[in-house]
């Protein structure tokens, strides 16, 4: 092959090769992870959905008066099991309470539950993953066999045992406790694995070679670096509290019956299944929709943050 | 040997072949990759031959499509990426419209295929043997236990792997990348197919390692007459390697032809382009532009080269020592069994001295310690022993708060442009972060001292209120060297801060980086594994082995008369090194 002589081939010159190296090439808008999450979820009727669900819950919860004007509290037996009339479009339980009514005042419990939830969850479950996973070695050891003890005890049946053993103080704040107070084992854990692949980053380290302490340098670069997973989780974590919650009171070892709930309310229907089906589907039906719109936005969160997933569609 | 399956499609090996026929023929190629933001074409009307026996050479930067190129050849371009349009003819038969099934017969068995990365193409849950078995049995060239295992052991061995029986029951994390790479070119060709396409099959490599692979596999192919498709962005490498060099741009071929003649004679402008950037032993010393050590049309004026070099000898000789490191140790207890541990000295009693306004390379390959070395002078780690002297002031053994002063006066460049700048803060927040952290000025003068920064390393000014995300790697290597110099340090550590840029790019910072030098007299620690990129940007180099330094001196002794064999060694296995570039 050697007789083969290699032709020697020039491309026309094209002018559109004749640019600047490494020219600076911005976009007309700005353009960051959260910036272009937001983008993307602005394009998706799915968020919209469950944000308008949030609104209309967090709404009935702080102003229950704006959706109706009956007293939840006032039952008239004369309506006991009564169905929808002018005025009560969902219909009356057996204790003759507006089922509606019932609902909207419910919405403020079940939200505060799930709040006070995730604010617990967050407020042990970030500094012990974040603390274990930047300083390594033996706090590490001691934090993570912590996190385990907790990790094996299920937080249902730990809440149960507790709201038991509670049982003279049931209220919101206890049962948050009992379900925050056990359930933020797996949010350290994801944290955790969160911050080890973080810290090892270079712009860790340029920050600590420009003279800021371990501790700021995780505050100010590590943590926020590592939240998107602990968003999603905790956004998925206030629907479950609220299914939590739903349980606990309906097994009776919730919240006290005094306490509207829709909880409560389901185990009060449940005695009624057969003759008033109705008054235990509203309020299961209110829990469903809520849940579910928590848990939809955890997810498209997670998608919009996820390049990766992104790339996917 | 002898080939007891037939494939349909295929003509088989044994076929005697006129090598005046090309054995691929690549007619107006076009790749398209469907994204999220339209399509992309990453290769546009690509045509080429290749004869058998020959070694071809692609060559481009990122993005340039010689990747895509080398896939579209065997039909394995990633899910979302198709060819839309012009021939591969193998044999004359055009294989983009092969079904998967006749494709299968074609890979391995015509067209063999080494990929990029041996740490990541080998899985490692099975055994090396299992994996090379597992590539003969799907070829076809064997059958039968005993006859699939001999000729495993034959390929490894081929590889050159000595003891290939035993290492066949090692697992890939019990190799290293030199040996995984011999496994993957061994798998390659197993099937002893007439082409084997290397997609930069050494990149990952140390230089001396990538020299004995590169060897072995030219004499494989030398001996089994297999012709060679090498996809690289290495330009000295290409031209010591392939006869043919394919030059692209942009998904197009810029230029073709025989390896010397476009390295020597380049015709077209973003050939030369890239031939004058490429970094080579031939090279000299970047300069400040401003002290217009070029001439008008870009060539050295040797006159002026001869001043600069009487001018680095004697700052060497008078001006002050910048940064001193005497006898600094690291050791590292190594965990062996429950109980037990072993020392790892990572740097084993390591001195040296910066001259003020001159720039040290320390260079060394994988694990040679030059990183936890970086790490130990930047005071990240305390060292086991010795002692780091800044001016004259040490910075070893002193308290929190003195070391936290002593930062200013030493700061950093690392080496991943897409890790080194945190992507949730902007621009300005990032090159003002070492002013706040130092408390330096109010926020309107930080404000003002980041337009200056951003001004010094050639970025426009409007980039303060922008992320990190919409930056090219060579202009976030910018912005980190902004911050590096935002407190007005002397010293600046470059720990490979431009091994992961393109060659243009890669050309631009180092002339930055002179550039500033010679503005604001910074000395420069240069940690790297390039030599070739040494030889443009230090005055005096310190090679580092196994924690040791062994040899020291001004940059043009140790290139024109290294001492130490382990320093020749480096020297021989620079890709290209006795090949005379354009300029």
């Amino acid at each position: 092959m050697s007789d083969r002589t290699v032709e020697h081939y020039v491309a026309p010159i094209d002018p559109a090769d004749a640019i600047e190296v490494d020219r600076v090439n911005l976009g007309d808008r700005k353009s960051s992870l959260w910036i272009d999450a937001w983008r993307d979820l602005r394009r998706r009727p799915l968020f919209y959905i469950a944000v308008v669900i949030v609104l209309v819950v967090t709404t009935a919860a702080l102003f229950p008066s704006l959706f109706t004007d009956l007293d939840p509290r006032k039952g008239d037996l004369a309506f006991s099991n009564a169905g929808p009339s002018d005025g009560h479009p969902l219909g009356f339980t057996r204790q003759g309470y507006d089922v509606y009514a019932r609902i909207i005042f419910g919405a403020s419990t079940s939200l505060s539950v799930g709040v006070f939830v995730v604010l617990i969850t967050a407020a042990i479950g970030i500094p012990m993953g974040a603390l274990a996973a930047y300083y390594g070695r033996w706090v590490d050891s001691l934090l993570s066999r912590i996190g385990d003890i907790f990790f094996a005890i299920p937080y249902f049946l730990a809440a149960v045992v507790v709201m038991s053993v509670l049982s003279a103080h049931r209220n919101v704040f206890v049962i948050a406790l009992a379900i925050g107070g056990f359930a933020w084992a797996s949010l350290a854990r994801i944290l955790r694995a969160e911050v080890l692949q973080v810290k090892n980053l270079e712009y860790v380290m340029a920050s600590e070679a420009v003279g800021r302490s371990k501790f700021s340098t995780l505050v100010r670069h590590v943590l926020p670096n590592s939240l998107t997973p602990v968003i999603v989780y905790l956004t998925i974590a206030l629907g479950a509290a609220i299914t939590a919650e739903a349980t606990l009171s309906f097994l009776g070892i919730g919240l006290p019956p005094s306490v509207m709930s829709w909880g409560n309310d389901i185990a009060q229907a449940q005695t009624t299944l057969r003759t008033a089906p109705m008054a235990l589907f509203w309020p299961s039906l209110a829990l469903t929709v809520t849940v579910l719109a928590f848990i939809i936005l955890g997810e498209l969160i997670r998608d919009a943050l996820d390049p990766k997933a992104r790339a996917s569609r | 040997m002898s080939k007891e399956t037939t494939v349909e499609t295929t003509p088989t090996n044994e076929t005697v072949r006129d090598s005046s026929m090309p054995l691929v023929q690549v007619q107006d190629l076009e790749v398209t990759f469907v994204t999220g933001s339209g399509d992309v074409q990453a290769v546009r009307g690509v045509s080429f031959d290749i004869y058998p026996g020959e070694t071809v050479a692609i060559v481009g930067e990122s993005g340039s499509g010689k990747s895509t190129t080398a896939t579209a050849l065997i039909k394995l371009l990633a899910g979302n990426g198709s060819i839309t349009g012009g021939k591969i003819l193998v044999d004359g038969e055009d294989i983009t419209e092969y079904s998967e099934r006749q494709m299968a017969s074609v890979r391995g068995g015509v067209i063999g295929y080494v990929p990029q990365d041996p740490m990541s193409n080998l899985n490692p849950v099975w055994s090396i043997g299992f994996q090379v078995r597992e590539a003969i049995r799907a070829n076809g060239v064997a059958s039968g236990r005993h006859e699939v295992e001999a000729k495993a052991i034959e390929v490894l061995e081929q590889a050159g792997l000595s003891d290939a029986a035993r290492r066949m029951k090692q697992f890939p994390h019990q190799f290293s990348g030199g040996m995984r790479q011999r496994v993957l070119i061994g798998i390659g060709l197993g099937a002893e197919p007439r082409l084997l396409i290397a997609d930069e099959p050494t990149s990952a490599l140390d230089v001396t390692v990538q020299k004995v692979i590169l060897d072995h596999l030219e004499s494989l192919t030398r001996d089994r007459k297999t012709a060679l498709l090498l996809i690289t962005h290495d330009l000295g490498l290409a031209a010591e390697r392939a006869s043919k060099l394919i030059v692209m741009h942009r998904g197009k071929i810029v230029e073709a032809g025989a390896s010397l003649e476009i390295l020597q004679h380049p015709q077209h402008p973003y050939t030369r382009q890239l031939i004058a950037a490429a970094p080579s032993l031939a090279s000299r010393r970047i300069h400040s532009s401003a002290g217009d050590s070029l001439t008008d049309e870009g060539v050295p004026d040797m006159l002026r080269l001869a001043e600069r070099h009487a001018e680095i000898e004697k700052r060497l000789a008078t001006a002050p020592i910048a940064v001193s490191v005497k006898d600094l140790r690291k050791t590292y207890s190594i965990r062996r069994g429950a109980f037990k541990s072993e020392p790892l000295h990572a740097v084993d009693g390591i001195s040296f001295d910066i001259h003020k306004g001159t720039t040290l390379a320390l260079v060394g390959e994988s694990g040679s310690g030059k990183s936890t070395a970086a790490r130990l002078i930047l005071g990240l780690e305390p060292p086991t022993s010795g002692a780091v002297v800044i001016g004259d002031t040490p910075m070893t053994g002193v308290s929190a708060r003195d070391l936290f002063k002593l930062r200013r006066q030493m700061q950093v460049v690392f080496q991943d442009p897409y890790a080194s700048l945190d992507p949730q803060r902007s621009i300005g927040a990032i090159i003002a972060e070492p002013l706040k952290v130092h408390k330096v000025g109010d926020h309107e003068a930080r404000v003002a001292r980041v337009e200056e920064l951003l001004d010094q390393v050639s970025l426009p000014t409007a980039l303060a209120h922008r992320y990190p995300n919409e930056l090219s790697g060579g202009q976030r290597q910018r912005v980190a060297i902004a911050r590096a110099l935002a407190l007005k340090p002397d010293v600046v550590v470059l720990d490979e801060a431009v091994s992961a840029l393109d060659v243009l790019v890669q050309a631009q910072i180092l002339q930055l980086l002179a550039d500033l030098q010679a503005e604001l007299g910074l000395t420069y620690l240069f940690i790297t594994h390039d030599l070739a990129v040494v030889r443009v940007v230090a005055d005096a180099v310190a090679v580092m082995e196994q924690g040791k330094i062994v040899e020291t001196g001004l940059t043009d002794e140790i290139f024109g008369n290294a001492q130490q064999p382990y320093t020749q060694r480096l020297l021989d296995a620079i890709p290209g090194a006795g090949i005379k570039f354009a300029s």
